[in-house]
């Protein structure tokens, strides 16, 4: 396995992905002899993963049984150990696409932080790309760059272990593109601006409150960086669910009500309605959305340097 | 060649040798280069009123004429120097507050200087782009959507990807510049061959095209159940082929009718692919060579339509083999057709542990797909989810949301792909079970995560 590369089979040292159910999962390193605690029981490494093709279903002790999942950048961004605030796969979806990233594609990224963003950014680069990160907190950097070693993919990233406010990236006129998460992001947009390639590039800072994009746009503006654009991603997902709705009594006589009620709701869809005489119910299938309140991640703010 | 881009008419010529990103001014006919920055006409009387309480709506605050304008106009005075004019000319502008001065002369510079800036083609400018001109030839795929698909579907290089495609060969470009021309991407097509307008907009190296191979949808039910043969489709074409030899022109154009469907298509591609050149302002004198080519060909003699139907079978066979290794490393659908028949289908020539993601402008044949998935099982994961994306005016002391977009930009159906168990309704009922926990317990899972 690799985060770049999909293998087939589970071997010793990889990183796997152990699926429970939905939205209930966690990573694992496969060592020999080592063993796994779920809540359907154990999984050892030497029998039960190594050897196995990725995404087979393995039996427990308990009879439980889990899936085993290849590591993919999302897999991980749901998974990993959280240092910091991560950036999460609807954010780094636009980022990505935003920031006109590709294979070969050199990218600077300020902070680190627990490395969320830096995995998905690194899958889109390779294989002839490279990564230049940049972490003040000595200790978050040092556990990026085992991170990066024991997911093979150190080859394609630099971490830098300085602050990109005063220091800048440690590299000039290189990279397509600049992504920022820091609390002052203005700051660092001469930094950026240095960093990327004489003929141009693209920018993107991720901010949470709007007088940080505010200054951001000013110092942007200041270094003539051009097509400022900022913008917000909200996901929003749905639960698929049967749900019936009781048919009201309104003193009708029962062929008559059903009728009605068929007639009514049936034409337009017909397909997914269903209605159950019996009980005086309809039925229909529903996505329902998952929480109330969409929340707020942060503001991205894009710009291009021509 | 003559180009016509919001209600501007102009030659690229002038245009080649500069970098992307280069703004010209479009003057009678041909591209000027004006300076990369303008300077600002900051020289303005800093005067200006601090509210409107005095501003009456007389229609008479313009003293210029509409006649007066047009004379302007046509005297080829630069835009700029109009703006100008009608900014000394309106009696209101002094009272107007600093900010409506400054949405003023934003509104007529707009409208007075054409600029136009050439830039390189990618996904975000093309898929923008074609979400905002042409959003029913993409199903209303919005660009975050889009932007969406390529991460659930963990794009990159080396993958051997499956897309099914209606959009124009947009997802298609946007698969293939992720890949960066390493791997292989088969794309299905209804109907006589693939649609690939959007495609050629992206002006890709010859190289991307090597390992992007075509299968006609129709034939995958026969290739599931083993009874595929290259014999069955193409070979018809051929015996036309050969009738035509004898019968002289009349049978030409029927065959050129009946057979080269693919042809015409790709042929009604590249002319719409010459008007959205257009929008994106990208020539490639390539098309133009093809589209001659093409004309040519009509002339041509019948051997070298045979020629391109054994290399066409050749292809397939190619295709099919590679297909039938059941070791896709993902799927990718968004078309206009009903999603669960593709996907129970074609799922089928993905490896385990894979994702997919299916596209859909509508939620309800989502619905149904999902359940249909979890009957069906070897699925895990699955997700149904849409994006809503706000763009905001940043400017000081004016910053609010720009406009909301939401519904327009489409459903996405996303999982991943397991090792389908032989007792297989046994799995499903069980992974079924799992689905319908309490969603108050979801809820807190998803606490804990946060």
């Amino acid at each position: 396995m690799s985060f770049v590369e999909y293998g087939d089979i589970i071997k010793d040292g990889d990183t796997a992905i152990v699926f429970l159910g939905h939205d209930s999962m966690f990573p694992v390193k496969v060592q020999h002899g080592s063993v796994t605690q779920t809540k359907y029981g154990v999984i050892r490494h030497s029998t039960d993963l190594i050897g196995k093709k990725y995404g087979s279903k393995v039996t427990c002790s308990k009879g439980g049984w889990v899936f085993i999942l290849h590591p993919t950048p999302e897999l991980w961004t749901m998974n990993l150990p959280h240092r910091t605030q991560i950036l999460y796969s609807t954010d780094i979806s636009i980022i990505t696409m935003m920031l006109e990233l590709k294979p070969g594609s050199i990218v600077c990224e300020s902070g680190t932080g627990s490395g969320s963003l830096s995995h998905a950014l690194i899958r889109t680069v390779a294989p002839t790309g490279h990564l230049y990160t940049v972490e003040f907190h000595q200790q978050r950097a040092e556990k990026a760059r085992e991170e990066f070693r024991e997911h093979g993919v150190e080859h394609l990233v630099t971490v830098t272990n300085q602050d990109v406010c005063k220091n800048g990236f440690g590299v000039s006129n290189i990279a397509d593109a600049v992504f920022l998460d820091i609390p002052s992001p203005w700051e660092a947009i001469g930094h950026a601006k240095s960093a990327l390639k004489a003929e141009g590039g693209r920018i993107c800072s991720f901010s949470p409150c709007i007088e940080q994009v505010q200054r951001t746009c000013l110092a942007m503006e200041e270094y003539g960086f051009t097509e400022i654009n900022t913008l917000e991603i909200l996901l929003r997902v749905y639960n698929v669910r049967t749900i019936s709705l009781q048919i009201p009594d309104l003193g009708k006589a029962a062929e008559d009500n059903s009728s009605t009620v068929f007639d009514s709701s049936n034409p337009s869809n017909q397909g997914s309605l269903c209605t159950n005489l019996q009980q005086g119910t309809v039925q229909f299938k529903s996505g329902v959305p998952l929480r109330e309140m969409v929340g707020h991640t942060g503001y991205l703010t894009f710009a291009t340097k021509s | 060649r003559k180009i016509i881009f919001e209600k501007q008419w102009f030659y690229l010529d002038n245009a080649i040798g500069h970098t992307y990103g280069t703004t010209f001014e479009v003057t009678s006919g041909g591209n000027l280069q004006p300076k990369q920055e303008v300077e600002e006409t900051t020289a303005e009387t800093k005067e200006a009123g601090t509210d409107n309480r005095n501003i009456v709506d007389d229609g008479k605050s313009q003293k210029l004429t509409h006649d007066d304008i047009k004379a302007l106009k046509d005297k080829g005075i630069k835009g700029q120097e109009i703006v100008q004019q009608l900014i000394e000319n309106s009696t209101t502008f002094r009272d107007k507050t600093e900010f409506a001065q400054d949405k003023y002369i934003k509104k007529k510079k707009k409208k007075y200087e054409a600029v136009i800036t050439i830039v390189k083609p990618s996904t975000r400018i093309l898929s923008t782009m074609y979400y905002a001109r042409e959003p029913g030839k993409i199903n209303h795929l919005r660009y975050d959507t889009l932007a969406q698909m390529l991460t659930l579907g963990n794009i990159r290089a080396g993958n051997k990807m499956i897309v099914m495609e209606t959009c124009a060969g947009l997802v298609l470009g946007a698969v293939m510049e992720r890949m960066g021309g390493y791997g292989s991407i088969i794309q299905m097509y209804p109907g006589g061959g693939p649609v690939r307008a959007a495609t050629s907009c992206f002006g890709f190296p010859k190289l991307f095209f090597d390992n992007l191979h075509e299968f006609p949808l129709s034939k995958v039910d026969s290739l599931l159940s083993g009874t595929f043969s290259t014999e069955t489709l193409p070979s018809e074409p051929e015996d036309n082929a050969l009738a035509e030899e004898s019968n002289g022109l009349t049978e030409e154009k029927q065959i050129s009718l009946q057979e080269t469907e693919e042809e015409s298509t790709t042929e009604t591609a590249m002319e719409i692919n010459q008007t959205e050149e257009q929008d994106t302002m990208d020539i490639n004198a390539e098309d133009v060579e093809l589209k001659e080519n093409k004309e040519k060909q009509n002339k041509d003699n019948v051997r070298e339509k045979q020629r391109k139907q054994w290399e066409r079978r050749k292809k397939l066979i190619e295709t099919a083999a590679l297909l039938r290794e059941k070791n896709a490393d993902g799927l990718i659908v968004a078309s206009k057709f009903h999603p669960t028949p593709l996907l129970l289908a074609l799922l089928e020539f993905v490896a385990p542990s894979r994702p997919f993601v299916v596209y859909c402008q509508y939620k309800e044949p989502l619905l149904e797909c999902y359940t249909k998935l979890r009957e069906r099982g070897g699925v895990i994961n699955l997700k149904l989810s849409e994006t809503w994306l706000r763009n905001y005016q940043v400017l000081p002391d004016r910053s609010h949301p720009k406009l909301t977009m939401s519904g327009g930009g489409g459903y996405l159906l996303s999982g991943i792909t397991v090792v389908l168990d032989k007792g297989k309704s046994d799995s499903s009922n069980l992974e079924g079970l799992k689905m319908e926990e309490p969603s108050s317990k979801r809820c807190k899972v998803q606490d804990l995560h946060c």
